[in-house]
């Protein structure tokens, strides 16, 4: 599998705040790389970075990223907005604020590819618009064209965005939480249907989530966030079956699973909250929660390979976790 | 802890054939619609145990919850706490037996009063207790909730959603209810956060002999705090069980979609296929017979015509055609 998406030694800050901290994935086509982490670990800014959305007083460094054999570092705003939409397309967690309330559904849709490809009439793209929304199972879709987005349901909107990312048939979706303001129910929808729009289209799919569950199910590859870097990365049965990086392990004993955690028994829990980083930290960002911790965590830390294509950052061997019981 | 050791002779709470209707405004010349948010649920929850409730976003659960806290009048039916019906009580009485804990903490917590002051709150408001019992009580319950000395003096905004969350739970128990109903607690917490605060919820019920009322949509969190469950669907309770029964045997379709739907961090077992279709429940517009039928997968003639009617199993309730014909096909099984 070829590389879509190679982002290197990623860096963003907002002021005093360093968000991202040398971030590094490789989206493969084809492929769906989860990035999961909690609140404020910088998956969503990570994202952005790579669509060039960040905010104005954002900064932006990196050592590579690269689209489709394309460096995106160097291309001016014009030529960036011109790839959004068309070969790289995204959506959002609440597509009630990321769809335009005043404009109906069709108006929008057309608009995407109207724009990326100058000359398609209106009809050819409401043609496309249609056979979009049946496609991501929307019944009479023509009508739908017609409606305004608060006259759907949560679920529908959700279809409908991306529907609408799919317009100009991009080869890279980024899905930012795409699933956490809907149901269970309309979550399992969404996610079969994203699954069965990556086999039958090819796309590659950067996930970003909070759910390890969403992790286990969907993602052929993960990267697990915290404080703003990559702290471990591996293909998905590899990470379940042997997580390294003590944060990982904490998460994963945090969830209740149906059957597996006794009731009458205190879930997993990391003490503690995550930290606001300031530029110049050195170290590792998790040391102060963790039960692992020793002098060393205050300088550099390295990142090591477990496995074909595992790694984690840590001062911990690599086989450290082998004599400790797998996280429940 | 005392904690008051005399078995109760009451449910904690009792709720009797419940109804809550909402008139809503369509526009100007358009006339009101009706929905019912909560049509009709009855159910008893015996002191100690935890209640969760689970369904859709707009099964009424929410509702259920406003209802049974007085902080909404029921259109018909009664609710009891301790025994007690709640519409006789005033409203010092009433935030004696039975507090909140709300989803948001971000909402829930006066942004410009100190933690402190937020937690004396209710007791302030009952009126009649001395200010240094206040500083003692507060101070006891911030030290309870996990809250240091030097928090009691921040502001809300100075905390961490968890942080938060435990003002919102010390807030709660000041004044020792009986029962406390949370409605969807940690919905806005991170994961490692959302696990001290459920582990927190289980130590004050045990160490407090609380009887909680946990609403959540999250499955997994209610098989793990829920001693019994109650599925609600378009305002009805649809199935009740013990926990371990209900996860363990759902026997409602609904049941069977919504724990199917529960994605567990397990790789390779893919995205459950949940078989409900796209039609939507729309609480304004319930459809006739059985509310489910539209999106049942096992729906058959019956359904659409005659409205089910709760059927007794082993440890609950269950209100499906299905299980009468269950009945009907094996009369002899007890």
């Amino acid at each position: 599998m070829s590389a879509l998406l190679e982002v290197a030694g990623l860096q963003v800050r907002f002021g005093e705040v360093a968000a991202v901290r040398g971030a590094s994935l490789t989206v493969n086509r084809g492929e769906t790389h989860c990035l999961v982490g909690e609140s404020g670990c910088g998956k969503s800014v990570t994202a952005l970075a790579v669509m060039g959305l960040l905010a104005r007083g954002a900064k932006r460094e990196a050592e590579r990223i690269v689209f489709a054999g394309q460096d995106l570092r160097g291309l001016s705003d014009r030529a960036m907005s011109r790839l959004r939409g068309d070969r790289m397309a995204m959506i959002f967690q609440e597509p009630m604020t990321s769809l335009n309330p005043s404009y109906t559904i069709g108006s929008q849709m057309t608009e995407v590819l109207r724009r990326h490809r100058p000359g398609t009439t209106r009809a050819r793209a409401v043609d496309r618009a249609v056979e979009l929304l049946g496609r991501v199972g929307i019944t009479a879709p023509g009508m739908r064209l017609g409606q305004y987005p608060h006259q759907l349901s949560g679920g529908l909107r959700q279809r409908v965005m991306i529907a609408m990312a799919l317009m100009c048939e991009p080869e890279l979706l980024i899905a930012d939480e795409p699933t956490t303001a809907l149901d269970v129910t309309v979550q399992a929808q969404i996610l079969r249907l994203l699954a069965e729009l990556q086999r039958d289209l090819g796309l590659a799919i950067l996930l970003i989530t909070h759910d390890l569950g969403i992790v286990a199910r969907v993602a052929h590859r993960v990267s697990v966030m915290y404080a703003g870097e990559v702290v471990e990365s591996a293909p998905t049965a590899a990470l379940f079956a042997a997580p390294c990086h003590p944060y990982t392990r904490g998460l994963l004993s945090c969830v209740p699973v149906p059957g597996k955690v006794r009731r009458d028994q205190p879930l997993g829990s990391i003490p503690g909250v995550v930290p606001r980083i300031p530029p110049g930290f050195a170290g590792c960002a998790f040391r102060d929660r963790c039960a692992h911790a020793r002098a060393e965590c205050a300088s550099n830390v390295p990142r090591r390979a477990v496995g074909p294509g595992h790694e984690f950052l840590c001062t911990l061997a690599p086989d450290w976790a082998c004599a400790e019981p797998v996280p429940a | 802890m005392n904690v008051a050791a005399a078995p109760a002779a009451h449910p904690a709470i009792e709720v009797r054939d419940l109804r809550r209707v909402f008139r809503v405004r369509q526009g100007l010349f358009a006339p009101p619609r009706e929905v019912v948010a909560v049509d009709g649920v009855s159910f008893r929850v015996p002191a100690g145990s935890v209640l969760g409730v689970v369904g859709e976003s707009g099964c009424g659960k929410s509702t259920l919850a406003r209802l049974i806290l007085g902080l909404l009048p029921p259109t018909a039916g009664e609710v009891l706490v301790d025994g007690r019906r709640l519409a006789e009580m005033d409203r010092r009485a009433r935030a004696r037996l039975i507090q909140p804990v709300f989803q948001d903490p971000f909402a829930s917590l006066n942004p410009r009063r100190r933690v402190r002051d937020i937690v004396a709150m209710p007791l302030v408001a009952q009126g009649d207790i001395p200010r240094e019992e206040i500083g003692r009580r507060v101070a006891e319950m911030l030290d309870r909730v996990g809250l240091s000395r030097e928090q009691g003096d921040r502001f809300p905004a100075q905390l961490s959603g968890g942080q938060r969350q435990r003002v919102a739970i010390a807030r709660a128990l000041v004044l020792r209810p009986r029962v406390v109903v949370c409605d969807e607690p940690t919905s806005a917490l991170d994961v490692s956060v959302q696990a001290q605060i459920l582990n927190l919820l289980a130590e004050l019920r045990r160490d407090l002999g609380l009887t909680y009322l946990f609403i959540s949509h999250n499955l997994a969190v209610v098989e793990h705090v829920a001693t019994e469950v109650a599925v609600m669907y378009l305002g009805r309770i649809v199935e009740r069980a013990e926990a371990e029964a209900l996860f363990a045997a759902p026997r409602h379709p609904y049941t069977r979609a919504l724990l199917a739907s529960v994605l567990t961090p397990e790789p390779g077992l893919g995205v459950p296929d949940v078989g409900l279709g796209d039609v939507m429940p729309d609480p304004a517009n319930i459809p006739p017979g059985c509310r489910f039928h539209p999106r049942c997968p096992l729906a058959f003639a019956r359904c659409p015509v005659e409205a089910p009617i709760p059927i007794a199993t082993a440890t609950g309730i269950v209100e499906c055609h299905l299980e009468d014909r269950a009945a009907a096909a094996q009369p002899a099984a007890a």
